[in-house]
């Protein structure tokens, strides 16, 4: 029971501020509303029982993430964007297109609820080791080469962030 | 009794509130912000699996996803960056000199 009124109490503060994410004017709202899904969905991974990674979503995402985007718009210009018209002309049929989508999505997830319902799996007995422990036993083990890939990735998206941001000197022009 | 159902509609009302930013806006920060929410609903939905299967694998790659998210919010924000320090702009349709 407490179960459910988590979830629910969870869901609705990560689909509202969403909502307000993307219809808000000004960005630094909109910043603040991604603050608040994410810490929901956050709060959602704990009721999943995956506590490594709500502390994850909390650390990377909103301490690092959503810092990152904050500075971005403090950095250039706020004001005028602000008086800008906010939607897309083709804000009509991306509406529709995106209530099909939803529809779709519905329609499949309800028709194939009942293949949801697998037999329900027993936990090994090795899981009285932490969930921290269970994640970082399949990371360095069986998932050793994606996450040395994974290290490779952010070094090449550091050094491109960098050469993409900084001034120019004279003698590269 | 909340079950994997449950989290799958969260994490597809998610990801089309995220489409739907992605569509409708003209703002690139906010079409970013966008992008962060539809990866949050994979991640809800590979956890909702990790959970239901009582497997660990599901937690192992929404890690990679949040990397991924890491590396494409530092590029793609090095990108707005460059982009501004040129057309002063945050409005993506006054962005289109590469288009045909």
């Amino acid at each position: 029971m407490l179960e459910l009124v988590l979830f629910y109490i969870f869901a609705a503060i990560a689909v509202i501020s969403a909502i307000l994410v993307i219809t808000g004017h000004n960005v630094v709202h909109s910043a603040a509303f991604l603050g608040a899904t994410l810490f929901a969905v956050a709060g959602i991974f704990l009721t999943l029982h995956a506590e490594f990674l709500a502390g994850v979503q909390v650390i990377v995402y909103v301490g690092g993430i959503l810092v990152l985007f904050v500075f971005v718009i403090m950095l250039i210009a706020v004001e005028r964007s602000v008086h800008e018209r906010q939607y897309n002309r083709q804000w009509t049929i991306a509406l529709i297109t995106s209530a099909i989508l939803i529809v779709e999505i519905v329609y499949a997830l309800y028709r194939g609820k009942d293949s949801l319902n697998l037999p329900q799996v027993v936990p090994p007995a090795a899981s009285a080791a932490g969930n921290s422990e269970q994640v970082g036993t399949a990371l360095y083990t069986a998932y050793l080469l994606p996450f040395e890939i994974a290290s490779i990735l952010l070094l090449v998206a550091i050094v491109g962030a960098v050469v993409l941001a900084k001034k120019r000197t004279p003698a590269e022009e | 009794m909340v079950t994997t159902f449950h989290y799958l509609m969260l994490g597809a009302a998610l990801f089309t509130i995220g489409v739907i930013g992605v569509l409708t806006r003209r703002n690139i920060m906010i079409i970013l912000m966008s992008i962060e929410l539809m990866m949050n609903a994979v991640n809800i939905n590979l956890i909702a699996f990790s959970n239901r299967l009582q497997q660990v694998t599901g937690q192992v790659f929404a890690i990679f996803v949040i990397t991924v998210a890491a590396a494409e919010a530092a590029v793609g924000l090095g990108i707005v960056i460059a982009m501004f320090k040129n057309k002063e702009t945050m409005n993506i349709n006054e962005i289109d000199l590469m288009k045909w």
